[in-house]
């Protein structure tokens, strides 16, 4: 006999870079600007204290919602976003933001419902959405306007009738951010049209400009929103999963109602992990935003010394250069890789709106990045 | 503020070049030389050296802490003994330090032998120093704020979303 398929099953694409792994595979001097996680590992202290609950026995369940001084050390955390949340109830600790994210659209998605999506963005969302059988809706974000969210946009692409609104600021793939003043009128657009709204903020503590603004933080938002966030990518514990889920209670309780049987709770020792990075980590944090922010300046300064240009990213650890307009980014990724092995991710993977891009990660070490930038030299001048 | 981002630079790896600082921060090739410049005048950077994981070579290579303890008098101050001891070029570093003894000496030989000598011969007699305890550097895991393992691997996926 064999398996079949359900029929939502069968919607939800396959990853479009497998083919590019394949080729990865069959060179050894591969040089990775490919990977979206930190290239440093968990604070020591913060594994220090995994390890310590392990040696403890510590390895039961916790509350459906994680640990109480855990949600109460996070409730403390986001304060430095403007943001207030009740440890009690509005607060959902998760199996990284990534589950989160699956648990918002299960809790918030009907079917026919419209869930609209700026592009270029982080390829999850899509088909969470087609699993909780709601409709994309694409809004275009530019390059013209660094690839922010704009009223405009949300305008032109019929937003204003949606259901659900997405955003992901500091941006996969872009580095894009959103200030405060650019998210105004966006919280202006979302009050006016009743739209819930999911803001993804993974990336916030890696903003380089100014400070991490959340839409939750404006009048009347934090009543519609669900915030997601977490430890992945601040805190360098991609492989610990462990994230956050922020809202009204009733919308965490609806959640947290799936969570408890999906997942019982998130990771015990990785909330051990957690609670320790809050409680002593916030220097090695500094440290890696310091690195990263330096190697940012070092690529954008690289990539246009090469003539590529490439808007100021801000946020997160991604630029997002063009490629010659004789190329399609799919095709100079590709060739990119054969001859140079340096590894990137086409931007058109991330949505329409990407063509024409690159995603290069620069959660590598400087050694590395100055070779790749010297093989992506030679490339572009070897096919001018 | 420019010269604190630049001394910084310099201490994670003072071989990277001017071009390479310059990307790095928001300031120009020549604002960064200058800055180096400034620093070097200063007598804020006082060199520039390896870090060498001396395990690693097959040539021997001795190195002791000294603990010493001194007694001071009208004419003679901490810093007098210390102008003496730091001029052998035996000394590699030589710090003043609160706790049980007064300096902390770290002392560089081609031989257990040498190195002993060196102590009981030119550090011990000094008429201020009352006591030195001496002890030999069996294996160094981190040199400089680098770790000398064998460092960890990259095992991140190639590609990641």
């Amino acid at each position: 006999m064999t398996l079949e398929q359900s029929e939502r099953a069968s919607q939800v694409p396959p990853s479009g870079i497998r083919r590019f792994f394949e080729i990865a595979e069959e060179r050894d001097d591969v040089i990775s600007l490919g990977v979206g996680e930190p290239d440093f590992s968990t604070p020591w202290a913060a594994r220090d204290a995994a390890i310590a609950s392990l040696e403890r026995g510590q390895t039961s369940y916790t509350a459906n919602r994680g640990m109480r001084k855990l949600r109460e050390a996070i409730a403390d955390y986001v304060e430095r976003f403007d943001l207030s949340y009740d440890p009690d109830d509005e607060i959902l600790v998760t199996t990284g933001a990534s589950e989160a994210v699956d648990l918002a659209f299960r809790a918030f998605v009907d079917p026919g419902d419209t869930v609209a999506i700026p592009q270029p963005s982080y390829l999850s969302y899509e088909p969470g959405v087609g699993l909780a059988g709601g409709e994309v809706l694409p809004v275009q974000t530019t390059e013209d306007d660094e690839f922010r969210l704009t009223r405009d946009g949300l305008e032109a692409a019929g937003a204003a009738d949606a259901d659900v609104l997405v955003l992901c600021y500091p941006n996969n793939p872009t580095g894009a951010i959103m200030t405060e003043a650019n998210l105004e009128p966006i919280a202006d657009f979302a009050r006016e049209h009743d739209l819930t709204v999911f803001s993804d903020e993974i990336y916030a503590e890696l903003t380089y400009e100014g400070s991490h603004a959340s839409i939750a933080a404006f009048e009347g938002m934090q009543e519609r929103t669900i915030v997601f966030n977490g430890f992945s990518k601040a805190h360098a514990m991609t492989g610990l999963r462990l994230g956050y889920a922020l809202g009204p209670a009733e919308g965490i309780d609806a959640m947290n109602r799936i969570h408890q049987y999906t997942m019982l709770s998130a990771p015990t020792t990785a909330q051990h992990a957690a609670l320790e990075a809050l409680a002593s980590c916030e220097g090695d944090v500094r440290e890696m935003v310091d690195q990263y922010d330096r190697r940012r300046r070092f690529v954008l300064s690289r990539f246009e010394e090469l003539g590529m240009p490439c808007f100021e990213a801000k946020g997160a650890f991604y630029v997002f250069p063009k490629v010659p307009t004789e190329w399609d980014c799919e095709a100079f990724a590709e060739e990119l890789l054969r001859e140079e092995g340096v590894a990137v991710v086409p931007g058109d993977v991330f949505g329409a709106g990407g063509n024409g891009h690159l995603r290069v990660s620069y959660a590598t070490g400087l050694e590395d990045l100055r070779e790749a930038l010297a093989r992506i030299e030679s490339f572009v001048t070897e096919h001018a | 503020m420019s010269e604190r981002e630049v001394l910084e630079l310099l201490r994670e790896n003072a071989r990277y070049s001017t071009a390479d600082i310059a990307r790095m921060t928001d300031l120009s090739e020549s604002e960064v030389e200058a800055a180096i410049e400034d620093l070097e005048a200063a007598g804020v950077v006082r060199g520039y050296q390896a870090v060498v994981d001396w395990d690693k070579l097959e040539d021997e290579r001795v190195r002791a802490e000294v603990e010493l303890n001194v007694t001071l008098d009208r004419e003679t101050g901490y810093a007098d003994i210390a102008a003496r001891l730091a001029r052998f070029p035996q000394v590699t570093a030589l710090r003043l330090v609160s706790g049980d003894y007064d300096f902390d000496m770290e002392v560089e030989g081609d031989s257990i032998r040498e190195v002993s000598q060196f102590v009981s011969e030119k550090v011990a007699p000094v008429p201020e120093i009352t006591q030195t305890v001496t002890h030999y550097v069996m294996t160094s895991y981190k040199e400089n704020g680098i770790e000398l393992g064998d460092g960890d691997d990259d095992d991140r996926l190639s590609y990641s979303l």
